[in-house]
Order: structure tokens, then sequence, then C-alpha cells
């Protein structure tokens, strides 16, 4: 059994310690707004915080978060009931369509913005290699740069 | 902003019993709460099969086509809320299953989302099913009051008399419920639209930013377990034997099961255990000959057909042979293009509780009753005795359209009654085991007068037919109608737009063993490729502007279209340097659509699509808001497809299996879109998919003037773009 801090609260979770935590979040936990896409590093989907820095949680065994790293998931970002920046300018500029990347997204322009207050487009290209196959690309572009401003 | 952090009737169907959701009354699964989210278990009145109103106010509004990210809930929602007069900021919306649809007798009419066709097939019948429950609710009002309806109106969810009485569609809804509907009810002209045509945001939104948003494989029923699935690589192979006993003591394994003849599937307690047991599986398959195919058989087959004496003939005016043999000037060439993965962002997956008396799938499905179908027949019960419970889709793409996926699940979840079972499909799974966009190769030829007018044209196509493959029963004589989109003689659908006097377009069909689909944009898309990009050679061969020579030919709307597109982008005014314009039309779903791409290739043969403005005329438009959305979308989809997008056949199996070898655009590729709606009124299109057409010919057209190489091989990947290469 290991215990692992989600969202600043302590919990409980019966895995191998090899499970990556994408799985552990979706099945032991039942927190499914992380996404699985891939797999393999490549789409982003399942973007989550580690300790504040975005990290792919298909990449990321049980093991390696469950002595007290912090790990914040999509659904650990509202602050009593309050969007963060980041969702709050998705929201204003409508960028999801089917919104599956968009945890993923979301996530990756948090953690972006935390580290660069002011990201540059090319900043923004470094850093949103998610996949989103909608191509909410230029909504999401817009959103950052909004949230920078807000 | 504050969120509303429990979405209460965000069930996945009547039983309710899943994460969060609550029961809803039987028939009606998902429902999204933003922005009202019906606090108390208001006595909602169903006033007709479109509209249901709460006490509160609450206007439900009843969507039959799936939502997966083409903003069809709101579109629709739009179109019935215009004509109810309701008030926007109350309405929310939610799916009648399929199973309610046929014990209705099929009041929701069409299920199937794909084709571009929510809004403009259903437009007609959900404005009616607005209007009419505006109807009733003035009647209601009109009754109690006891004065003529003629002297009520509606508006803004309230019925006013004239006197200045005015009720609420709440306190109404009730008496409406028990009137008869009127038989005959008169729409709105769109150009007195307050809620439709309006840059309304959606209204979905919200849960998809919280990880609340349910998609099918967030489905999590009590006590289910997950099955991991392995078909046969070989599209076509059998499962010979497997090896249960090796992975049986695994951690979370309950069992392994055969599949159909197939597949083989193992069921565990986590999708990861089921995964890690099933990659240990030993497996025997038997391929049989398909083993043996490979993609240069492939290529061998198409190439044949070029030639080949049969055809089936799609467009036919004049005598195009005997105009191309009298030509002053003849031009040739032969395109191709490959097959392509829907690369759906969510892959397969569906999650079915089977009993003896019962077969309940909950999934994302384009198509709700050809799934219901799918599980009726695979559970091997009747269909009222099986139900469907749509979630949101990460993305269809036309993939979802295929119940394929929802038979595998249900004869996984048929081998442990009782338990529900949910299938997940590794991307490798989904990567191998899509219906891919058709194969065809084409060799265009045209003749020229020597004033540089096109006298004749010849299109060979030769390659596969998505029809023979999925729906033979809709073939005509044998031959595959939508294998000529965008060629089509006339229709509305996707009509060829020049006028040349001899013409003939035909069609060898040729057909490899691998499955192909529909695929968002399905056969405009290579269509445009094989005539905008030979449209430039023509007139470079005629000596002409690209444009100018199109637009000698070109039918009004058609035109007007390409026009529009051109002049917002600057057409013909200076670039920045190294920069250069490729244009390209089509006509598909009913629109008709143009794109100008602006584009760069540095000396090294680095590729830049910096710009693409893009025109529509789509007819009426809905949300134009959305519309953007969905065209800029396009070119993501299209221009992914032109650089990457390959999938290639070795012993009879697909190679790619994931992302690293099946790549997709990201962010730092994606050009800037500049959309130019010029909407004409009169008809009603779709804007899903045409706009994918125009994408790779206006993006090829620019590179030929960037580098004087034209492209006729997709993908862009392969091609070597270096000054003098
Ligand atoms: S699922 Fe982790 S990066 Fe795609
Ligand atoms: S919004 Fe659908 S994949 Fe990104």
């Amino acid at each position: 059994m290991a215990v692992l801090n989600v969202n600043g609260k302590s919990v409980q979770a019966n895995a191998d310690p090899r499970t990556p935590l994408l799985w552990v979040l979706r099945d032991t936990l039942g927190m499914t707004g992380t996404k699985y896409g891939c797999g393999i590093a490549q789409c982003g989907s399942c973007t989550v915080h580690i300790d504040g820095v975005a990290a792919r949680s298909c990449q990321v065994p049980l093991s390696a978060v469950s002595s007290g790293k912090k790990v914040v998931t999509i659904e650990g970002l509202a602050q009593n009931g309050k969007l963060n920046k980041i969702q709050e300018a998705w929201l204003a500029n409508d960028v999801p369509q089917c919104g599956y990347c968009q945890s993923g997204m979301i996530m990756a322009a948090t953690a972006l913005l935390a580290a660069k207050p002011n990201p540059t487009d090319a900043d923004i290209d470094a850093a949103m290699t998610n996949i989103c196959r909608c191509g909410t690309y230029q909504q999401v572009r817009e959103a950052i740069h909004a949230a920078a401003k807000a | 902003m504050t969120i509303q952090t429990s979405l209460a009737s965000t069930a996945l169907g009547r039983r309710g019993f899943l994460v969060s959701g609550t029961a809803v009354a039987g028939g009606f699964s998902l429902g999204f709460t933003f922005p009202h989210a019906p606090a108390q278990a208001a006595e909602a009145k169903e006033i007709n099969a479109w509209v249901v109103i709460k006490p509160d106010d609450t206007v439900v509004i009843r969507i039959a086509r799936s939502e997966m990210g083409q903003g069809t809930l709101t579109g629709l929602a739009q179109l019935v809320a215009e004509e109810l007069e309701c008030d926007w900021s109350k309405v929310t919306t939610e799916y009648p299953t399929p199973g309610e649809n046929i014990r209705r007798n099929r009041v929701w009419k069409n299920f199937s989302t794909g084709g571009s066709r929510g809004i403009r097939e259903s437009q007609q019948y959900v404005r009616e099913g607005g209007a009419i429950a505006r109807e009733m609710l003035v009647a209601a009002a009109a009754a109690e009051w006891k004065v003529p309806a003629a002297e009520c109106s509606a508006a803004n969810s309230v019925v006013k008399h004239s006197s200045g009485k005015t009720m609420t569609y709440g306190q109404l809804a009730a008496a409406a419920a028990r009137l008869e509907p009127p038989k005959e009810v008169k729409l709105k002209d769109p150009k007195d639209w307050k809620v439709a045509g309006q840059p309304l945001k959606r209204l979905d939104t919200l849960p998809k930013l919280t990880g609340e948003m349910i998609y099918g494989i967030d489905v999590r029923l009590p006590n289910m377990l997950t099955a991991a699935v392995k078909a046969s690589p070989v599209i076509g192979g059998k499962l010979k034997s497997f090896d249960a006993a090796r992975v049986e003591k695994m951690p979370g394994v309950k069992t392994v099961v055969a599949v159909d003849g197939n597949a083989v599937a193992v069921i565990a307690d986590t999708y990861w255990n089921a995964k890690l047991a099933l990659d240990k599986l030993p497996v025997e398959w038997d391929f049989g000959k398909l083993a043996e195919v490979q993609q240069d058989d492939i290529t061998a087959m198409l190439k044949d057909g070029l030639g080949a004496s049969e055809a089936f003939v799609g467009n036919k005016a004049g005598d195009a042979k005997a105009a191309i043999d009298g030509a002053a000037k003849k031009v040739e060439a032969t395109y191709s293009f490959p097959w392509q993965h829907h690369v759906t962002m969510e892959p397969m997956n569906a999650t079915v509780l089977y009993t003896p008396d019962k077969c309940e799938v909950w999934c994302g499905t384009q198509n709700g009753e050809a799934a219901l179908a799918a599980a009726a027949e695979a559970a091997g019960l009747p269909v009222a005795k099986c139900e469907v419970y749509k979630q949101m889709l990460g993305t269809g793409f036309g993939r979802r359209g295929r119940a394929d996926y929802v038979r595998q699940a249900v004869l996984i979840a048929k081998q442990m009654p009782g338990v529900p079972v949910k299938m997940v499909w590794s991307r490798e799974e989904d990567m191998t085991h899509g219906q891919y966009h058709p194969t065809t190769m084409c060799k265009l030829t045209g003749g020229l007068d020597k004033d540089g007018n096109l006298v004749g044209l010849h299109v060979r196509i030769s390659g596969q037919s998505i029809l023979a493959a999925l729906l033979p029963q809709n073939l005509q004589n044998g031959m595959d109608p939508v294998q000529f989109q965008g060629f089509a003689a006339s229709g509305p659908e996707a009509a060829y737009g020049y006028n040349v006097p001899n013409l003939l377009v035909d069609h060898a069909m040729r057909n490899p063993h691998v499955t192909p689909g529909f695929w968002r944009g399905v056969n405009t898309n290579q269509n445009a490729v094989y005539m905008e990009c030979f449209m430039d050679e023509l007139a470079e061969a005629a000596g002409q502007d690209p444009l100018a020579f199109r637009m000698k030919m070109l039918k009004p709307k058609y035109a007007a279209v390409l026009k529009a597109a051109c002049d917002k982008a600057g057409y013909g005014k200076p670039l920045p340097a190294g920069h250069f314009h490729g244009i390209a039309q089509i006509m598909g779903y009913g629109s008709y659509v143009a794109g100008v791409s602006e584009v760069s290739v540095s000396p090294d043969g680095v590729l830049k699509v910096h710009k693409i403005t893009a025109a529509t005329d789509c007819g009426h438009v809905v949300n134009p808001a959305q519309i953007e959305r969905q065209v800029a979308g396009s070119f993501v989809y299209g221009l992914s497809a032109a650089f990457y997008g390959e999938i290639t056949i070795k012993d009879g199996a697909v190679e790619q299996t994931n992302f690293d070898s099946y790549n997709v655009m990201r962010i730092d590729e994606m050009p800037k879109v500049e959309t130019v709606l010029v909407p004409s009124g009169g008809f009603w299109g779709g804007v899903g998919e045409p706009t994918i057409a125009v994408a790779a010919p206006s993006v090829l057209n620019a590179i030929y003037k960037a580098t004087g190489k034209r492209v006729r091989e997709l993908p862009l990947m392969h091609q070597e773009l270096k000054k003098g290469a």
C-alpha cells in the first residue's frame, strides 16, 4: 500500500509500485480527469504536476511519487470552487472542442505560466507539445496570452 | 467564476450508479448542467420530444446527434431555442438513448453523426420542435387567462398577454404538456434570428476544464473489471490458440477469453494489470495468405487500375478523350494518396454489463442506433433488451461511426455475465485496427486549346471503395458514388465546380484487404488534391495565373467563395520575401469552401505554413464562433495528414503503432488561420469537414511556387524540398 499526496490530500493506493501514476490515478483512485492518449510520453493527455513541474504521468511509476512528492491533477487546480487563471482564460476563450486533450493542455499551460508569467510564442511552442486532434491550438495560444495578461 | 462541483445530472444512464451520477428519468443519459445545474430534483415536464421544462424555468433541449468536439450540441440547441423563444442562459441539453428512440417510434429520427449532417439535415425538424413547444406554451397561457392565443406573445421564456399579464415557461410547462401539439408551425426567417446565428459559447465547456467530463473511457461502474484486447495484427487473420495458464496468476488477472475468433482479451481488476498480462500472453495466429501482402503489392494493384479499360463512370460530359486527342496541348500527371488513420484522441473503448436478460453499453459513439444494433447482435438478445448510453467522445472523425469496438466489448462482457467490463484499446491496438482513409491513385489528363482553355479532362481514379467494404448494399450497380465526392455531376452534396465542356471522371475499383473507413472529409480529401493541384499544372501549361485560370471555369458560388478567400488573403499582392500563396477550392457536405495558404520553404528544405485564409459559404450560419473553430481544426486535421499521415502494410499488418511512428501536428506547426464567412443563404451546408480538403492542395500549390517542385505524393515528410534536390 503506497501513500501519496494528491491535490493536497494524503491518499492510499493499493497498486504495484511500478504501475504508472496515470493508471493509479484513473483506476485505483478513480480520478479520471487525467487522460490516456498514448502511454509513451508523446501526447501529453496525461500531464500532471509533480512538485509544481509538468510531468507525463504515463511515464512516472507510483514508486517515484510515493515519497511525499506533491501530485496535482486537473481535479485539483480550482481552489475553493474558483478556477485558476488558465481555466478562466480557457472558459473565456471557449478553447475546448471535444475536451479530451484539455486536461493535459491546461496542466501544461498552468506549469508554463508558473515558470514564465509572460511567455512568448516561442515559449508556448516549446512548452506546449501536447497533441490536440480537434486542433484547438490557435485558441490555446490566445488563451495563454490572455491568462498572462489577466 | 465559481464552479459547480457536483454535476448533478452527469449521470450515465438510468442506473445512475456512477461516480457522481444520480438517477435520471428512464431512457436519458448524459445531461450537461452548465450553466444552470438543476440543483433540486425538479419536476420536469416534457412539452414534446425536444423540449423539457422544469418549474425553475430550466429548459432541457434533447439532442439526438453526438457531440465529439464539433459543437453540434450547442448549434442544435441554438436552433431549438431560437424557435422556442426561451432564455438561453437557462438552456441545458441531454441525449435521448437509442433504445428510447426506438420505443418512441424514432421520434428523434437519425442519431448518426457524420457527413457534417448534424445541423443541415435536422435543422427543419428541430426548429419545428422548438416552435411547436412555444405554441403549446402560449396556448397554455391563453387558456389560463381565457384570452385568444393571438393576443399573447412569447419571448425569453415568458408568455405575455397584451394586457401586460405574464407567466414563465416554468409555470406553464405542466399545462402545456397536456395540450395537443399544433399540426403546423411557421418557422422564422433566419434574418430575424436572435440566438441562432450568434457566436455563442459552447454549452459544455466547464466540465472539460475541471476533469469532470465523463468520456467513454472514464466510465466506472461498481465491481467493474477492465479488459485489454489484442486482435490479429494481420487484418483478417484468425486466432489459433493462446496459453492462458502463463498469465492467469499475474496480479489482478481474472480470466483470459477468446473474442470473435480473431482476438483475445485479458480481463483484470485494472487496465494496467490487464495490459501487463496481455503483453505476456503467448498467442498463436492463423494469418493465411494475408501475411504475404506488402505495400508494394498494393501500389501495383492501384497502378494497374490507372490504365484499366473497365471503370465506373461518375461524371461525364461531351467526349473527353476526343477533345484531349484533338487539343493543342496535352497535360498529364499521376497523383497518389496513402491510407491514413483517424487517431481519435481517445482510443476505442466501451463498457458493457451483460446478463442473459439484458445488455447495456456505455460508450462514445457517432451512431447510437448502429451501436445498439451491434450490441443486440453480439449479445444475441432482442434490441428491446439492449440499451446504449452515449458518453462524450474524445473525438470521432468517422471512426466512432463504426460499431466494431462495441461488438467486441459485448462479446467480452458476455463471457462474464453480471459483471460490468470496460474494454479499452491501447493506442497500439487502436492504430493497427483502424478503418483507414482509403488509398487511391489518380491519373489526370487535360487538353488545352491554343488560347489556353481547358477543352477536355479525364480524371481516372484507381483504388479503394469504402462502400464496397462497409456498405455494399449502397453500391449502385457495383459503383461507389461516394468515390466521386467533389466530382459529382450535380446535387447538393459534393458537386464539381468547373464548367469543362468534355469531361470524364471514372473509377477503377481496387480493394486491398485493409479495412477502409469514413475519415473526416472522406473522399473530398484526396479528390481535392488531385483536382486542385492539377488545376495549377494546367494553369501553368496555359501560361495563366492559377486564380484567373480557375475563374474562367468556376460556377458562380464556387467562384464567389474562392474570390472571398483570395481578397482577404491579398492574393496577387506582394508578400514577405520568400513567401508564396497557393489556392484550392471545393464543394463538400453542402458547403462551398476555399483556402489560400501562405508558405515558405527555406533553402535547406524546411517548409513553414505561415497563414491560411479560408472562406466558407455554408448557406446559413448558425454559430460563427464555432464555425471558426471547425475551420481552424480542419486545417490541423488536414495538414497533419498532409505532413505525416501514412499507414503502410508489411506482411499484411499495419506498420505504424503510436504517435512516434504516426506523427500529427503540434502547436509549433500551427499556421495562423483566418476564417471568412460568406453565407449566401437559401441552403444549409455542413462545416465540420469540407475545409479539410483544401488544406493539402493549397499548401502543395504554394510549395510549387516556392520550390518549382510538384509534389504528387503524400505525406510531405518523405519529400525532399531542398533547393536543387
Ligand atoms: S498518455 Fe502520457 S503522454 Fe500520452
Ligand atoms: S479538444 Fe479534442 S483533442 Fe483537443
